[in-house]
């Protein structure tokens, strides 16, 4: 049975609305790290504030107020976070490494070098054997 | 008759969260999740095992916990970058896990933290190199990836 949101109890508008201010304040953080940050590699911090307990505020959130609403327990938000949550590091990973990769060829910034790379990477590179790997 | 019983067992959750419980959904939802995980094994990947699986929640807990510490210390960050009051920098970090289902879970738990992420492993000498946004306290952040997470995670995958 579905109820309108004005009749929901106080408490649990009140969670909803703390919960929902709690994500998106934190996603709206991120999204202006994202903007402010100077490196590369700073912003790529920026963003899973979102990820993490930006989704996880809306998701409690919507969890809450649907269980209230509709008088039974509604879960399958969480299975959104569990997808968030185990597919973002990927992407993270996939722009992280280019971003390590062109720096390293490009030579600039204060990238930590790989201390032993093999030689076909040195050959991409365009790097000097200097030591094979 | 069911090579992996913890995914069988995940995507039958799965199907009923997604559908409602109903009898019909757990019939139909038990058949998907035996033949998806029939699929899965032809693919053949690596079977993780848990050793001590009754861990996982401890180390759920932890890493709750940590994410909620480090989303206000980013937040923080992040409303006072004009001021640069942070320390940003890389860190490599020598594992001693190698079962690679322990290195993804920690590579996720590394990575769905703010301000901690992790960029690339080294198979060849094992070692990850980290970005952190506020490197101030090395050999904090050098404990807390050892004792606190690796620790765990080969009590886990033992």
């Amino acid at each position: 049975m579905m109820q309108s949101a004005a009749d929901m109890p106080v408490w649990a508008a009140i969670a909803v609305a703390f919960f929902l201010l709690v994500g998106s304040g934190l996603a709206l953080i991120g999204a202006i790290g994202f903007l402010r940050l100077p490196t590369f590699y700073e912003r790529i911090h920026a963003p899973t504030l979102g990820t993490s307990w930006g989704i996880g505020g809306v998701m409690l959130a919507s969890m809450i107020f649907f269980t209230v609403s509709s008088g039974r327990p509604v879960f399958h938000e969480i299975l959104i976070g569990i997808f968030v949550t185990v597919t973002t590091p990927i992407t993270f990973m996939l722009l992280a490494r280019a971003a390590l990769h062109r720096d390293r060829a490009e030579g600039n910034g204060n990238v930590p070098d790989k201390p032993n790379r093999s030689q076909a990477a040195r050959d991409v590179l365009g790097e000097g054997d200097t030591q094979s790997g | 008759m069911l090579p992996y019983p913890l995914l069988t067992l995940s995507l039958i959750l799965m199907w009923l969260l997604l559908n409602g419980f109903t009898p019909g959904h757990l019939v139909l939802g038990i058949l998907v999740a035996v033949f998806a995980s029939w699929a899965m094994a032809s693919l053949r990947p690596d079977k993780p095992r848990l050793g001590k699986w009754y861990l996982l929640p401890k180390l759920f807990g932890i890493v709750l916990y940590d994410i909620v510490k480090s989303n206000i210390a980013v937040a923080r960050v992040i409303l006072k970058v004009g001021r640069r009051s942070h320390n940003p920098g890389f860190l490599t970090v020598e594992l001693d896990i190698e079962n690679h289902t322990a290195i993804a879970v920690l590579a996720v738990v590394l990575t769905s933290t703010p301000g901690s992420a992790w960029l690339e492993y080294d198979s060849n000498d094992k070692t990850v190199l980290l970005h952190i946004l506020d490197l101030d306290n090395e050999a904090e952040w050098r404990n807390t990836i050892k004792n606190r997470y690796e620790k765990l995670l080969m009590e886990i995958f033992a």
